[in-house]
């Protein structure tokens, strides 16, 4: 069964490289990101079918909470749509029929048409690229600022857990008070300061959520910390560095990637409401958040410029809600939540 | 009690102090002269001169700062760009916020934690399902977009309530219609997350065993789930229901800029988009110092909801 499916998903794969690479002059990085996603998920579907034939080993953890996974409906709903909409993001330059920048002023503010799928905007632009463009940002902002979201909060927790008395104590309180201030105000003071742009709003956003992360990885390395397992460590004489990486991130890691993959809807949300109040991303870049709040100025002419956009975040987030909440339930992190 | 009250009171102190310098920082970096963006470009030197003098924009950044602390406290911090007392200002503001973040907050409670109580009791039934859905999908949509699909479907479709706009307080019908849709799309978000969390905090306690015990004496259904269940579950649905309230000032920015709504969280983000130091400084410590009254507030009442939990 898993083969089969492995092999139709390898000849698909094989027939969608070879038909896209003549157009890859257009866009050879992203055709080569495209690659490189294309094997890497075929390289993990052929481990998985492999893992699930070998049924005489004693199971590894991965592949319990994979199966678990895979069970959960709702879950492989939300991923399926998410690599759909990953391939969409990837491949924009090639599917989408116009330049996402280019106004067609014959067709200013026009409803769905043979050459303009989802109708145009105020400028004459067509919507359907700017969407696939737009969803390409918000992922790719997105899930930039959720890593580095997940690296800063994890090194901070870390610390606080593992380190304990004044440093914990000096951690938390910090990042209490930095919780405390409003965080979208926070978010556009900094950006009136530095300005905007894309690796400024990735940073603050990435800092918005670090609490809720130092606050859980320090709980669970507080858990860890004190197993017979880590005083053996000790006493032997390795070193910190070398048990934090050896023995204390290993034993937090479910509850990090649980977060993490919670946390992304909530981050492209964040962004999207920045962007909104336009202090995302600038024109005439588009972006998902930009073009809802474009469209509710034509509210009376036009509703697919507000309607379009809305429903591809509503997407997007909806997507990864569901699959965060079915990796929670396979890692049966009781922590979170 | 009391002397954890007081020091959770003397913490606001050095808490007040972090936040006041970052915030100073942060709109000292800001690119741009206040007293430029005030006059417009065309002002003689003369008057930029006498501006900033009258607003201490001249002197050294830590006499500024002084400066500004020291109004703030006396009360005497003027905005910028509206020439009045900076608390004024604020408070005149703050009154459409609450009125829509109660109104929105009512909503959300009346309506979720019902919801997540029948979930809970009715496991894996049909409005387990819808509600579970419901409250997955109001997490998943944007605040903008619920607000701008209800403005279209009742103000542009069918024409019974106003687009946007502030009516007047809430008792009168004009505000009131003027009410409605703000608090319905900012009481979503709530109900999504009070729902979910109301669910999974009485399903855990439904299978402790004071609760057999409680059926098992012959107590009533309703009883033994409000008065046994309800109660015990409380502490984390209050804990996320305090989050909202405190989060509300601000967080009702994008809420507000849907539907023009002249609120607390959108005078401070125009404060920082003129480049109303003052205005932004006071703002951002008033909510700052809300923010944290009321999570001492929701940390007191843990005690009054479960006597067990005792603070020394």
């Amino acid at each position: 069964m898993w083969r089969l499916k492995t092999f139709y998903l390898f000849i698909i794969s094989f027939i969608l490289l070879v038909w896209i690479f003549p157009w890859a002059k257009k866009d050879l990085i992203a055709y080569a990101v495209f690659a490189c996603l294309t094997a890497g998920l075929l390289v993990l579907s052929i481990v998985i079918s492999r893992a699930a034939n070998d049924t005489d080993q004693i199971k590894s953890n991965a592949s319990m909470m994979w199966k678990r996974l895979n069970k959960n409906k709702s879950a492989m709903g939300g991923m399926i749509v998410l690599i759909v909409l990953c391939y969409l993001a990837i491949l924009a330059p090639f599917i989408s029929p116009h330049d996402s920048l280019a106004s067609d002023w014959g067709a200013l503010s026009q409803g769905i048409s043979r050459a303009h799928w989802l109708g145009t905007d105020d400028m004459g632009r067509d919507i359907f690229s700017r969407n696939l463009f737009g969803i390409r940002v918000a992922l790719g902002i997105g899930i930039s600022a959720v890593f580095l979201n997940t690296l800063i909060g994890t090194f901070l927790g870390l610390l606080a857990g593992y380190y304990g008395k004044k440093t914990d104590n000096i951690i938390m309180r910090l990042l209490e008070a930095w919780n405390s201030i409003p965080f979208i105000l926070l978010a556009i003071a900094i950006m009136a300061a530095l300005g905007t742009g894309i690796w400024k709003l990735i940073l603050i956003v990435s800092l918005s959520n670090i609490m809720a992360f130092a606050r859980i990885i320090r709980g669970s390395v507080l858990l860890v910390k004190e197993s017979d397992f880590i005083s053996a460590a000790k006493v032997i004489g390795i070193p910190d560095r070398l048990i934090i990486l050896r023995h204390v991130i290993p034993n937090c890691i479910s509850p990090i990637l649980v977060l993490a993959s919670l946390s992304l809807g909530e981050t492209i949300l964040v962004i999207a409401g920045l962007s909104f109040l336009g202090l995302g991303i600038q024109p005439p870049m588009p972006s998902l958040g930009a073009m809802l709040s474009n469209g509710q100025q034509y509210l009376h002419e036009n509703i697919l410029m507000s309607v379009v956009p809305g429903v591809t975040i509503l997407l997007i987030v909806l997507s990864f809600n569901l699959f965060g909440d079915g990796v929670r339930d396979a890692l049966d992190s009781r922590l979170i939540d | 009690m009391l002397s954890y009250t007081i020091r959770r009171l003397l913490l606001l102190i050095p808490l007040f102090l972090f936040i006041s310098g970052l915030i100073f920082g942060i709109l000292k970096l800001t690119p741009g002269d206040p007293a430029i963006v005030l006059l417009g470009d065309r002002a003689t030197q003369e008057a930029i001169d006498l501006t900033r003098e009258k607003f201490a924009l001249n002197k050294p950044i830590p006499v500024q700062y002084y400066k500004m602390m020291k109004h703030l406290f006396t009360g005497e911090l003027k905005s910028i760009y509206y020439r009045e007392n900076v608390i004024k200002v604020v408070g005149k503001r703050m009154i459409p916020t609450l009125e829509l973040g109660i109104s929105a907050l009512f909503l959300a409670i009346v309506i979720s934690i019902p919801a997540g109580i029948i979930s809970a009791v009715k496991r894996n039934s049909l409005f387990d399902y819808a509600s579970m859905s419901a409250a997955l999908f109001g997490m998943s949509i944007p605040v903008f977009f619920t607000g701008i699909l209800l403005i279209y479907l009742f103000a542009v479709n069918l024409r019974l309530l106003p687009a946007s706009g502030y009516g007047g307080p809430f008792y009168t019908i004009e505000g009131m219609r003027h009410l409605i849709m703000p608090a319905l799309v900012l009481s979503f978000t709530m109900m999504a997350s009070t729902t979910r969390i109301t669910r999974s905090s009485m399903l855990d306690v439904i299978r402790e065993d004071y609760i057999r015990t409680a059926r098992a004496k012959g107590v009533s259904e309703g009883m033994v789930i409000i008065a046994h269940g309800l109660r015990n579950a409380l502490v984390p649905i209050t804990t996320n229901i305090g989050n909202q309230i405190a989060r509300l000032f601000a967080g009702a920015v994008l809420t507000e800029t849907v539907f023009a709504w002249p609120g607390v969280g959108r005078l401070a983000v125009n404060a920082i988009f003129r480049r109303d130091e003052t205005l932004v400084f006071g703002c951002v410590l008033i909510l700052s110092i809300i923010y944290v009254i009321v999570n001492l507030m929701v940390d007191l009442f843990y005690a009054v909801i479960n006597p067990q939990i005792r603070y020394e």
